[in-house]
């Protein structure tokens, strides 16, 4: 409905205010004349009346006003937007106009959550741990810019589409992120933002079937599969290889295998939906043991072929360990050090120190999850690294 | 709605896209209608930065900020929004050597 308004009447504000006219109509009218045969429809016809009285009334004050044009053509544009088509197409072109490139990336995710979400700016806030005066002004700004640099309410042309996309899916995968990983704070996750991010997900894949859509939808899903297992009840960080698999959620992994195949086969999938069909793998191995580390070492060079990364070389290299030995992987992660990438990435020693502990090399698996240590603020991955720089000691 | 496309380049990379490639891209946007105006500048060694303060002038020689990147040119285009604009910005050649600025005009209130 806010999608539609904004359509209508070319304005965030105005669209907003709109929304809350009608409902305070429909409060009034509803319970008087019954409720009507299409409810969505009523709404925003209600709204955009409301919206042209309001610009009517401010037009009198500033002659300016353009909103009152806008919203006089839209009534004789014979209602347009009552088909289901349309009401889509405009939820998806606000999805787009949120995460346009021209807005910056930390505008983009707030004003996904505001507007495509539904997230009040206070709520927003209280996620990514930043003052609410902040996230309002980011998104008064954001909306400022969308307005006075005119970007258009559309989705991109068919040339434009994969680049615009892929800025779509990094807003949702950085949302689903900090959920799930929250970067910092007392606990491992946060769990209404990846709820959102799949329910994004979910919104997009539906709007619009395209691989890499369905490979990120995939991808969220599968990690958050796990959600249940990756900690204790005490709150502790429980690794993949020690999670009771029983707790892992079937119907998720279900569902994100399915998308992951139908990306797959599409013979166009990109970075997320190899991602995917690694999660997948793991979550298809009923234990750690009868994992398909091959499997798992080739889907990676896949990856490193599309998006060369020393991250993902970290995560091959720990693949290749499980399957070649810890000294093999030890060798790669030794070689990305020694390019002077990732010293400061905490999971780069921390993995390095496994190895180590695995050769028998305790005094530098000590040193290197000391230097894991000193890199992390998430308080129950700090308690993790204690934990195994205790066991190196037993 | 008129955008204002301004050039920046870095001060050995001012000549690195050749002159008649620039003009070949004016020509372009002037054919397709969109060229509202469109000039390359002298180097900003050249410039002078005039303030009135007080009623008074002051003149001072070189820009008002030094920055790594150089006004090198600009583009008055009209444009049907911003994914347009930055459409036409993409297509002006020394985009591939330095940074193309794009401002929406502000329309000035009588």
């Amino acid at each position: 409905m806010l999608a539609t308004l904004i359509r209508l009447l070319g304005d965030f504000d105005a669209a907003e205010e709109a929304v809350h006219d009608a409902f305070r109509a429909a409060l009034e009218q509803w319970p008087r004349d019954g409720v009507p045969a299409n409810p969505l429809s009523w709404l925003v016809s209600a709204g955009r009346f409301k919206a042209i009285d309001a610009a009517r009334r401010r037009k009198r004050f500033d002659a300016l006003d353009d909103v009152g044009e806008k919203a006089d053509v839209a009534v004789m544009d014979t209602a347009a937007w009552a088909d289901e088509e349309s009401v889509e197409d405009d939820q998806l072109r606000l999805i787009f106009t949120c995460c346009h490139p021209a807005l910056a990336p930390d505008a983009q995710v707030a004003l996904t959550l505001r507007e495509v979400c539904g997230l009040k700016t206070e709520e927003i806030a209280l996620a990514f741990l930043t003052p609410p005066a902040t996230l309002a002004q980011r998104i008064v700004r954001a909306k400022g810019k969308i307005r006075d640099a005119r970007i258009p309410y559309e989705v991109p042309a068919r040339e434009d589409l994969p680049e615009r996309l892929d800025a779509v899916l990094r807003v949702i995968y950085l949302v689903f992120n900090e959920g799930y990983a929250a970067s910092s704070g007392q606990q491992v996750t946060r769990h209404d933002l990846s709820g959102e991010a799949i329910r994004l997900g979910r919104l997009l894949v539906e709007l619009l079937p395209e691989p890499d859509a369905q490979g990120l939808l995939a991808l969220m899903l599968l990690h958050d599969s796990r959600r249940a297992a990756r900690s204790s009840p005490e709150g502790e960080v429980v690794l993949l290889e020690d999670q009771d698999r029983a707790l892992w959620n079937r119907e998720q992994i279900d569902e994100g295998t399915r998308l992951v195949e139908r990306a797959l086969s599409s013979g166009r999938s990109g970075p997320y939906a190899i991602q995917a069909a690694i999660a997948a793998v793991h979550a298809e191995s009923p234990t750690p043991a009868a994992t398909d580390w091959n499997e798992i070492v080739g889907l990676y060079d896949v990856l490193t072929g599309m998006t060369p990364s020393p991250v993902v070389e970290l995560n091959r290299a720990v693949a290749i360990a499980m399957r070649d030995g810890p000294a093999a992987g030890l060798e790669i992660v030794d070689s990305i050090l020694a390019r002077g990438e990732l010293r400061d990435y905490r999971l780069v020693h921390a993995a390095r120190a496994e190895l180590c502990r695995r050769l028998g090399r305790t005094s530098e698996a000590r040193a290197s999850l000391e230097r894991a240590l000193a890199l992390t603020r998430q308080e129950p991955e700090r308690r993790l690294l204690e934990r195994r720089l205790a066991d190196l000691s037993k | 709605m008129k955008y204002l496309c301004l050039v920046y380049l870095e001060k050995d990379k001012l000549h690195a896209v050749p002159d008649n490639e620039c003009m070949a891209c004016g020509n372009g946007f002037r054919t397709s209608g969109v060229l509202v105006a469109a000039e390359a500048l002298q180097p900003v060694d050249t410039a002078t930065t005039v303030r009135v303060r007080n009623g008074k002038t002051y003149i001072t020689d070189g820009p008002f900020a030094e920055t790594k990147e150089q006004l090198a040119g600009f583009y008055l285009l009209d444009a049907r929004d911003l994914n347009d604009a930055i459409h036409m910005a993409s297509k002006i050649p020394p985009a591939r050597e330095g940074s193309v600025e794009v401002r929406p005009v502000r329309e000035l209130v009588p």
